[in-house]
């Protein structure tokens, strides 16, 4: 984990990423075939674009009365006998996880899927306070014995080949060396988790909608770990952000055939979870967690991406993320949702994040809460320039830019200089000191500009 | 200040001026073959659907195909003579470790993805479908809706202290996309349609 988080450009991490040229392309091929399994999935459902329209509906009314449906929620919530936690940031999530664990003396506590502890660090935190925590889900679990982060948040260790999770087995788990089978390794996980499941006494969660109505929320899994770990432990936790809140328990039918059919092209997952009241005898918490939604919220050109649902749709269409994988965006949430979420917590660290992107719009296209993802990808780069939190080079570059393209005298000597170069010398600008040389070879300069052609043949 | 107060009132601060919240009642008009469409769903994400008339051809096919010494656990009651019958909440669920098959009832089914809806009360213990190697589900082709939108409609406001939407059987596909039957809930899924 701490390789990824000291190094913080994407640019230098994708070239990392790019170094096993074999692997960038199954991985580029891995995810698109996803990304076809949902156009399959999207084009059954005859008014998908009216399901869509709905949701963004949906959520921008959530966001816009979210300071209403929190209280509701949280009153119908402690009326069903769910104990509520608030926390303003990521430090006071792990307090009150730990407090909740200490009350208890457990030492020991099993995890299923949580972007938010991610994002809050709470694995590092609990081990450093004498916690055991093990990941259920399979490709967490995979990542955690590999000490990395997900590199996607539906599918956590895409970026792993089968014989290096082979290998992950092998040293931990006692499996046979060089057995990679993917049905003998989820066995093994099977067997391993089953004993894990059984022993804690404290699980978390995280939480894919909570509902004001109600004050009851929904976890979705394929596999079936976060209600495993929640029914046989005493002490249940789920953690959520404030803006996982949707008004009525029918608005998750617009939203449960949205998801998973965004993600992966399924029909719904295997499970979707509703937790009303704690079980006889157990205790249930929920931590509402800030950790600067309500600051994102205030921000009119990126408070949109407080809706999204956390599909991965948008990573999965992705040209830059296919080709650069989920780690070199340095974040808990990678690809172009997390370019858009990652500044808004920290500006000058993630401030290479909005311009890893091609502004090609694809993401927005599926993303099936209506996220403007590409524009707002663009709005960062303004913002982001503006507050002087870019790389030197590119500010550099972009001065003379503005120089260049604000006088007709220096644009046309610039353009004769560039053509001259390319012609005469092209290894000026066809050698690695040029980013925009790899991977492409610079075009024929054309002999005349269109000024200089529309001169000689148009000129009175 | 707590942060409870401080983060609502951030929230508040910093929230847009009201956007309408939209009907979305219309969305209960889609019409699809409902038992058909049923079928083909649950069957193409793993599961297995058996059309069946009455109880005894469900014990018919569980003593043909799941073996005479494994630990059967039942919460329907005319099934009481061929599994182990739980009426209420089992307070130790680590104790259904070993179950081999559960048979359930489910009043509520969704054509489009193949989904059945089970509450508290019809699963007894909250963890049985999960921890069961294999589960069996009995479902009346009248509760068959087409949509979410239709589920949703039918559960309402009902009280429950837990329940579940579950699709199939338990699966993963987290290595190279490979996938899995049996990650860690029940191994299959099998759907005993009753007329």
């Amino acid at each position: 984990m701490s390789e990824i988080q000291n190094t913080t450009n994407h640019a230098e991490l994708a070239e990392v990423f790019n170094n096993d040229e074999a692997r960038v392309d199954w991985h580029d091929e891995t995810l698109w075939w996803i990304r076809s399994k949902r156009d399959v999935a999207v084009n059954k459902i005859s008014n998908w674009e009216v399901l869509r329209e709905a949701a963004s509906q949906i959520k921008n009314n959530v966001l816009s009365n979210l300071s209403n449906y929190l209280q509701q929620f949280e009153s119908n919530a402690l009326s069903n006998g769910i104990t509520v936690h608030w926390a303003t940031d990521a430090k006071e999530h792990n307090q009150i996880v730990l407090s909740i664990l200490e009350k208890h003396s457990i030492h020991q506590m099993v995890k299923s899927k949580s972007m938010l502890t991610e994002e809050c660090h709470l694995n590092d935190f609990l081990e450093a306070n004498g916690i055991d925590v093990i990941d259920s889900d399979l490709g967490e679990r995979i990542v955690q014995l590999a000490k990395e982060m997900p590199s996607h948040i539906v599918l956590p260790c895409i970026h792993k080949k089968k014989e290096e999770i082979g290998e992950l087995f092998h040293q931990h788990l006692g499996t046979p060396a060089g057995n990679a089978d993917p049905q003998f390794l989820t066995e093994t996980a099977r067997q391993h988790l089953r004993d894990t499941f059984l022993t804690r006494r404290a699980a978390l969660t995280g939480v894919n909608f909570a509902i004001a109505e109600t004050g009851e929320f929904v976890v979705c899994t394929n596999e079936g770990n976060a209600d495993m770990g929640a029914h046989l432990a005493d002490v249940h936790i789920a953690s959520m952000g404030i803006e996982k809140i949707i008004p009525e328990r029918k608005h998750l039918g617009v939203f449960l055939r949205l998801l998973t059919r965004s993600a992966t092209g399924q029909p719904i997952t295997t499970y979707s979870s509703h937790f009303k009241r704690p079980n006889k005898d157990k205790e249930m918490h929920i931590i509402i967690v800030d950790n600067g939604r309500s600051i994102q919220l205030g921000r009119e050109d990126f408070r949109n991406s407080l809706k999204c649902i956390r599909c991965g749709a948008c990573m999965n269409t992705c040209p830059v993320y296919r080709r650069s994988g989920g780690h070199s965006y340095h974040n808990a949430i990678s690809g172009p949702i997390g370019s858009i979420l990652a500044p808004n917590l920290d500006m000058e660290k993630y401030a290479d994040l909005p311009f890893a992107s091609t502004l090609c719009g694809s993401c927005t296209n599926v993303c099936p809460v209506k996220i403007d993802i590409h524009q707002q990808l663009y709005k960062w780069r303004q913002v982001i320039v503006k507050n002087g939190y870019v790389p030197a080079a590119k500010k550099a570059s972009m001065q003379i830019m503005n120089w260049t393209l604000s006088s007709p005298t220096v644009y046309h000597t610039a353009g004769k200089a560039g053509r001259f170069v390319l012609k005469y010398a092209p290894f000026m600008v066809s050698n690695k000191l040029n980013p925009w040389y790899k991977h492409r070879d610079m075009p024929e300069p054309p002999k005349e500009s269109f000024g200089e052609w529309y001169k000689k043949n148009r000129g009175n | 200040m707590t942060s409870r107060e401080k983060i609502l009132s951030a929230v508040k601060a910093n929230q847009p001026d009201l956007a309408i919240l939209p009907d979305v009642d219309f969305l209960l008009q889609e019409d699809i073959d409902v038992p058909e469409k049923f079928i083909a769903a649950l069957t193409a994400i793993g599961g297995q659907v058996i059309a069946v008339e009455n109880y005894a051809v469900i014990k018919a096919f569980i003593a043909k195909n799941v073996e005479q010494s494994s630990r059967k656990i039942t919460t329907v009651s005319e099934l009481a003579d061929i599994a182990e019958y739980i009426e209420d909440n089992i307070a130790k669920p680590h104790s259904l470790e070993n179950v081999d098959y559960a048979i359930i009832e489910a009043d509520l089914a969704v054509a489009e993805n193949g989904a059945i809806w089970v509450t508290e009360d019809k699963i007894r213990t909250r963890v049985l479908p999960f921890i069961t190697q294999h589960l069996g589900v009995i479902v009346r082709r009248g509760g068959i809706v087409p949509t979410m939108h239709q589920a949703y409609n039918k559960i309402g406001l009902n009280d429950y202290g837990f329940a579940t939407f579950i699709a199939g059987p338990s699966k993963t596909a987290d290595i190279e996309q490979s996938l899995v039957l049996g990650a860690h809930g029940a191994r299959s899924m099998t759907v005993f349609l009753m007329s």
